[in-house]
């Protein structure tokens, strides 16, 4: 398939989806993490803004891609969707529902089509347990499949689907490579059916010739079962393979969110474009001619970030005053929204 | 262009209860003075094996050197004793390790870190040796560097203390760093200042790079000559642009196709190298990638294809070369 049909894919996706009825929808969401002193009195001496103010939506079918650099928020927005983290303030609503509102029994009922990949898969299965027992664990917490004959037939359904044999189920993760293991992870978040999936790095830990396998087995099931994925990563070339949407995130702030060949083709926050200017690219040819525009100094900690635009003291285009407002996300183009105030005198280069 | 270290048929094997472990198995291959050489390939394949090796630092027991010379100026290093090879290290070849939370000592200043090495080698006073450390702190763009002597690593950040290593590197003037994912723990923007550092350093300093990454993208920017390693060979080497444009291993076309990039537009579907590598223990009398080779044939079962040279200075261990010229004549 050429170049111009996948954009052309991409485009017909983002006609199909109903924009007016997100399957997620996150309002103003905020985590701030205390920190304390003292041993036996603690004292909140302040707090970590691992997320702070942000708002997004997630279509239902699509791929949204999430990137920004390590402690800027995107893993704690993913665990806060996944309700692994109570957010400080603002709201997730998933499919019509307040996540926050539910009670219990609700909230299991939810939990069951909302799963998640990790990222390491050595820390995420657990040793002692059979690769059969990984991947029924889900079915048996959430009382599905209780017949056992049925839920072993199912494990190795979702073997077969994820490219592994059946024979595996009676192994342990041990005696597994790397990708076999983000396979079973995969095998694991499909067994309740989920219809919304958060990759957490799905595949940063793995080999380059295993990470192809696996992105390629992402994309099918997601054609297949119809998946919509949050897409969690700081390898930007994976995200525009796999993405619809992307958005970056910095210091807690989304900066920029828009539609995948839009953002990478068209990048408006400096902040973006640095970031893909950081990424080297496979071909000696180009790497020669191309210009190295190295972003200085290193991100501040979001325990006391910088006043007004969080990106002001490593942005070569800032002027006075972004030391002072905060930029807000405004709709740059239809579909393209961007924070920063200096957006209109900015180049689009990178 | 002189020599600087020459590896012939180096082979460091681990005993493990599993078996032999043939981690490196007979690789060879030559960097020249102020020369920036890559060694790619994936886990396992025996890349940071090779140039631990060259500093003699494989854990003995399980590893051990078996086999091969590494000459460096003049010296056999394998044949160097405990003193003598710790004389090189630190001194004319230095190392920059992949974890810099982890390669640094934790417990002692940056000051201590820094002096130790080159009071030790070059018998200089703690005073001669502070001033130095300030100077080599100052070189790779560390501000305020009085003050940071005298701070522990765990008040740098991941990327600070990668600069602490690499001054650590230089701090005696070596003639070769290798560097082990001098990149692969720090962020983009972060890598990207790294890796222009280290480039603008070595060249200006005259040092010689070896540069262990799995990064495509970063052996493209930064490698005057490649060597790509599966299954503890050597299976093709050259420039960058042989191994880039001229590829004629199909291993090295796996790997350069089944990395999705930012410059080309987007396509459906990667093309990944089917199935696992092989495992180290249990390598037979054919090539090692056959398992995996879309190219393979009878030949490939049974005879390990050795390097030969493909033109001048690009070298590949194929048997079947010409069906992957035969290839790119078609698509082109």
């Amino acid at each position: 398939m050429s170049a111009e049909m996948v954009k052309q894919e991409t485009r017909q996706r983002m006609a199909q989806t109903d924009t007016t009825k997100p399957l997620v929808e996150i309002k103003n969401l905020k985590k701030y993490f205390p920190v304390t002193e003292g041993i036996v009195v603690q004292k909140k001496v302040a707090d970590v803004k691992a997320i702070d103010d942000i708002s997004f939506k997630i279509l239902k079918g699509e791929t949204l891609g999430l990137v920004g650099e390590s402690g800027c928020g995107k893993t704690t927005t993913g665990r806060c969707i996944l309700q692994l983290e109570r957010p400080t303030s603002g709201q997730i609503i998933y499919d019509g529902t307040d996540m926050d509102t539910v009670d219990r029994r609700e909230l299991n009922k939810l939990r069951q089509r909302i799963q998640v990949i990790f990222q390491d898969p050595y820390s995420s299965l657990n040793p002692r347990m059979k690769i059969g027992q990984i991947i029924s664990e889900p079915m048996r917490v959430h009382g599905i499949e209780p017949d056992p004959a049925t839920r072993n037939k199912r494990v190795n359904e979702l073997l077969s689907v994820c490219g592994l044999s059946p024979k595996m189920a009676d192994r342990y993760p041990h005696e597994m490579s790397g990708g076999q293991r983000q396979r079973i992870g995969i095998a694991r978040a499909l067994s309740l059916n989920p219809e919304f999936i958060v990759c957490d790095e799905a595949v940063s830990a793995l080999d380059v010739s295993i990470q192809a396998q696996v992105i390629n087995l992402l994309e099918d099931l997601r054609d297949e079962f119809d998946l919509t994925y949050l897409f969690i990563a700081h390898d930007l070339s994976v995200v525009r393979h796999l993405c619809h949407r992307v958005a970056v995130m910095y210091l807690g702030k989304l900066v920029e969110i828009a539609e995948c060949d839009e953002l990478f083709d068209n990048p408006l926050n400096p902040y973006t474009q640095a970031l893909l200017g950081s990424v080297p690219i496979p071909d000696p040819e180009i790497e020669r001619h191309r210009e190295h525009r190295v972003i200085q100094g290193e991100v501040p900690s979001p325990m006391n970030p910088p006043s007004g635009c969080v990106f002001h003291p490593r942005c070569p285009k800032a002027v006075e005053n972004c030391k002072r407002e905060i930029p807000g996300l405004r709709e740059i183009k239809p579909g393209h929204w961007v924070a920063c105030t200096e957006v209109q005198n900015l180049g689009t280069q990178v | 262009m002189t020599v600087l270290l020459e590896i012939d048929d180096l082979r460091t094997q681990f005993f493990t209860s599993a078996g032999t472990v043939k981690a490196v198995d007979g690789i060879s291959y030559t960097v020249d003075e102020g020369e920036t050489v890559a060694i790619v390939g994936e886990s396992g394949c025996g890349k940071s094996v090779s140039a631990l090796s060259v500093l003699r630092l494989i854990p003995e027991p399980p590893g051990r050197i078996v086999g091969g010379s590494i000459n460096f100026s003049g010296k056999n290093l394998l044949e160097l004793s405990d003193n003598e090879i710790r004389n090189v290290r630190g001194r004319d070849i230095t190392m920059v390790f992949q974890e810099p939370m982890t390669s640094l000592n934790p417990v002692l200043t940056i000051e201590r870190q820094l002096t130790e090495t080159i009071m030790h080698h070059l018998s200089a006073s703690l005073e001669t040796a502070r001033g130095r450390a300030v100077e080599l702190l100052e070189l790779v763009g560390i501000s305020d560097a009085e003050h940071r002597l005298k701070q522990y690593p765990h008040h740098f950040s991941g990327g600070m203390r990668q600069r602490v290593m690499i001054a650590m590197a230089l701090s005696c003037e070596p003639k070769l760093i290798i560097a082990d994912e001098p990149t692969t723990a720090l962020d983009v923007t972060i890598q990207a200042q790294i890796l222009e550092l280290m480039k603008s350093l070595t060249k200006r300093l005259g040092v010689a790079l070896i540069v262990i990454t799995h990064n495509l993208g970063v052996v493209a920017r930064y490698a005057d000559r490649v060597n790509v390693m599966y299954a503890g060979k050597i299976v093709e080497s050259g420039s960058a642009t042989d191994i880039y444009h001229r590829a004629r291993h199909p291993y090295t076309l796996g790997l350069l196709q089944s990395v999705p990039r930012l410059d080309l537009p987007r396509t459906e579907r990667l093309v990944p190298i089917p199935k696992q590598p092989p495992d180290l223990t249990r390598l037979d009398d054919g090539c090692a990638f056959r398992p995996r080779c879309r190219f393979a044939t009878e030949r490939c079962q049974t005879e390990i294809p050795p390097l030969e040279l493909v033109e001048e200075g690009h070298h590949a261990a194929c048997w079947e070369r010409d069906a992957i010229v035969e290839e790119e004549r078609m698509v082109s």
